[in-house]
């Protein structure tokens, strides 16, 4: 789950690192109240949730009235890769003469956080990484002692971050470790650090994401997450449960299994189709998930057929087929073709239940996909 | 033959009063799997499919001589779960679990550093010797013995992998899920190294998926210390980047790290084959044997 700037750099106030003063606005008039008490220039930044934001044009800096109004009116409502601007944050513009990079997030590889700290602050850190990596020092931490003060200062010191401020920088590490682990993120960062002329150190942007696995107990922060869906159909998935990502293509996918249901999306593609979701109603799906299910992939107007691919462990097929002739009788026309294949437990006595004059029925999965990619071509003809 | 697990295995069950602890023990111990005890904070002294419980893992051990342990536990107590698990020097742990917090398995994964104790999962279907035990959720039906090996990071994608195998008569010595959480306790790499030492295991299929850098790893091992020869399998070809899929490990990263294309060339550079579909690894497979 993603903070917008706003959230995070109210959490990072609250823990004492330096912020610049801001407020946040969903209208022009609000936007031109803001600048009137933060004084210019200031800086208006679209809070949704994409990188970037900058070179798609939704941070502009105004030093004058004319300007704030103007970068307001072509901020707010606009689209940003995909995304509707509803909120810019009007933020005090602060003076700088370095940029700096502070973060911290899990290294998989060693199951290990690392904190990392660059001089090579305000552009993006991936490309970074990419094209000079030796300009990120890291320092991994031991999660069960959690960052010694020393660590910070030792991976200041080593990204070569001017003596003037590297104590003041490691301070804001350790601020942000001490925040990564009381609210289980999965990543925090700050890009960039601005070092002002005075060697004042400012966190003039913030990247905070939390592990949805520990939202359970980050109850404040889980009360932010609504705002996060990017369509509708998102988030009636998170309603009814689901993992469902939206994709753009024709073929609506239900399956079991996280990686059950990425094959069946990667068949639907070799096969030549393209998929439209993905969605994985879990293990031990009864009767009324799978009529959840249908209503997702029903939902999606871009879906023209649907395959429904099921391999039982927990899952017993008998109750999925059970799922699906209900889900479907309660229709006068089905909204599109369904082609159905259950393996594994009661499979067998799933397949003489389900009504095949709803739904087609394929033994295997490679079938299945062949026969909902050809359905869907037919349905775009 | 087979790894980790076979009929002699003593098994402890965690959570065996809950709904999904008391039916899966009760499924292991059909397929005949030797569950010895349950353990259940408050719980001790109840029975359970006629098995001991006891408040502790410790007792358990100690009064039936467990030496794994199986955790259905749920995520908020998960971890803890774990750690009582290692406290004890049990040889072999599975934690069943969906949902763990991240930075709970650091910490599990910072103290497994310091025990001679193999964990495998968390967020796994277990693992499986069929005709022996298996430890976890894995249909038992669905699998046969026989002398393949198989490691994957997912549970129904390993069933529908078996299932192209039993079909045509390839039966399995062990078969491992890995687990489709960031931080895990046995990797590929682990698992190869257990198949690669068994001399029953003439051929080996790994199902891995996009994310993290595990599979390259594998690849890399595979290359330099194997050799059994490997099928493999990449699920999540058309995942975009920066999206969930399903599993939590399971993410292209924006920089482009995880993808499919990027561990599908390492294999094929270690000389492994990788499968469009899960019927051509059974087609590897077989011309393998």
């Amino acid at each position: 789950m993603k903070l917008h700037e706003y959230q995070a750099k109210d959490i990072f106030a609250d823990a004492g690192i330096p912020v610049p003063e801001s407020r946040l606005a969903s209208s022009v008039d609000e936007v031109m109240d803001a600048v009137e008490d933060i004084g210019y220039p200031a800086a208006i930044k679209a809070q949704v949730h994409v990188g970037g934001r900058g070179k798609a044009g939704g941070i502009k800096i105004a030093t004058s009235e004319e300007e704030a109004r103007e970068a307001a009116d072509s901020i707010l409502g606009m689209d940003l890769k995909g995304y509707t601007v509803e909120q810019v944050l009007v933020e005090a513009g602060v003076d700088f003469k370095n940029e700096l990079y502070v973060g911290v997030t899990m290294d998989r590889g060693e199951g290990k956080p690392v904190a990392m700290v660059s001089t090579e602050g305000g552009v993006d850190i991936e490309s970074v990484a990419e094209e000079t990596p030796d300009a990120i020092a890291r320092e991994h931490i031991d999660p069960a002692f959690g960052m010694h003060p020393y660590q910070a200062r030792k991976v200041c010191y080593e990204a070569g971050i001017p003596k003037e401020v590297a104590l003041d920088v490691a301070s804001i590490l350790t601020t942000l470790y001490d925040l990564y682990e009381s609210k289980d993120a999965s990543e925090i960062e700050v890009n960039p650090v601005m070092i002002t002329e005075d060697d004042e150190v400012v966190a003039a942007d913030a990247v905070m994401n939390i592990d949805d696995d520990a939202l359970f107990r980050q109850p404040e922060l889980a009360e932010m997450e609504e705002e996060a869906y990017e369509d509708e159909l998102e988030k009636k998935a998170g309603e009814y449960g689901f993992d469902y990502v939206r994709l753009s293509g024709n073929v609506g996918i239900i399956g079991n299994g996280a990686g059950l249901v990425m094959t069946t999306l990667d068949l639907v593609d070799y096969y030549g189709g393209k998929p439209a979701n993905f969605l994985d109603i879990g293990g031990g799906a009864k009767a009324e998930r799978v009529t959840h299910a249908l209503d997702m992939v029903f939902s999606d107007e871009n879906v023209d057929a649907v395959v429904f691919n099921i391999f039982g462990g927990i899952t017993r097929g008998d109750e999925v087929a059970k799922g699906i002739n209900e889900a479907l009788e309660a229709f006068d026309e089905i909204p599109k073709k369904v082609v159905v294949r259950l393996a594994g437990t009661n499979a067998e006595e799933g397949m003489e239940i389900l009504n095949t004059d709803l739904v087609e029925v394929e033994k295997t999965l490679e079938d299945a996909v062949q026969r909902a990619v050809q359905n869907a071509e037919e349905a775009n003809q | 033959m087979s790894i980790l697990v076979d009929d002699d295995t003593r098994v402890v069950v965690q959570g065996i009063t809950g709904g999904e602890g008391k039916f899966h023990a009760d499924q292991m111990m059909e397929y005949g799997t030797n569950v010895v005890a349950g353990a259940v904070p408050g719980k001790g002294g109840q029975k359970v499919h006629g098995v001991p419980v006891y408040d502790t893992v410790h007792e358990a051990v100690e009064e039936e001589n467990a030496d794994a342990s199986v955790v259905f536990v749920p995520p908020a107590f998960a971890a803890d779960a774990v750690f009582e698990a290692l406290d004890t020097n049990l040889e072999f742990v599975v934690a069943i679990t969906e949902g763990i917090p991240t930075q709970d398995m650091a910490k599990v994964n910072k103290r497994l550093s310091e025990t001679d104790t193999r964990l495998l999962g968390p967020n796994c279907p277990g693992i499986i010797t069929p005709g022996e035990a298996k430890l976890g959720i894995l249909p038992g039906n669905i699998f046969s013995d026989g002398n393949v090996g198989l490691v994957s990071r997912s549970g129904t994608l390993t069933y529908q992998v078996v299932d192209n195998l039993t079909q045509r008569g390839i039966g399995q010595t062990t078969a491992i899920g890995i687990g489709g959480d960031p931080i895990i306790g046995t990797s590929f790499v682990d698992a190869l190294e257990l198949f690669e030492a068994d001399e029953e295991t003439d051929a080996v299929v790994m199902c891995g998926e996009i994310g993290g850098e595990d599979e390259e790893e594998a690849a890399k091992f595979i290359a330099e210390n194997m050799d059994t020869p490997v099928a493999g399998f990449i699920a999540g070809r058309t995942a975009p980047p920066g999206k969930r899929m399903g599993h939590a490990g399971a993410i292209v990263s924006g920089s482009g790290t995880g993808t499919a294309e990027s561990k599908i060339s390492a294999l094929n550079d270690a000389g492994v084959p990788v499968g469009d579909t899960p019927e051509e690894v059974a087609d590897h497979i077989e011309s393998f044997l």
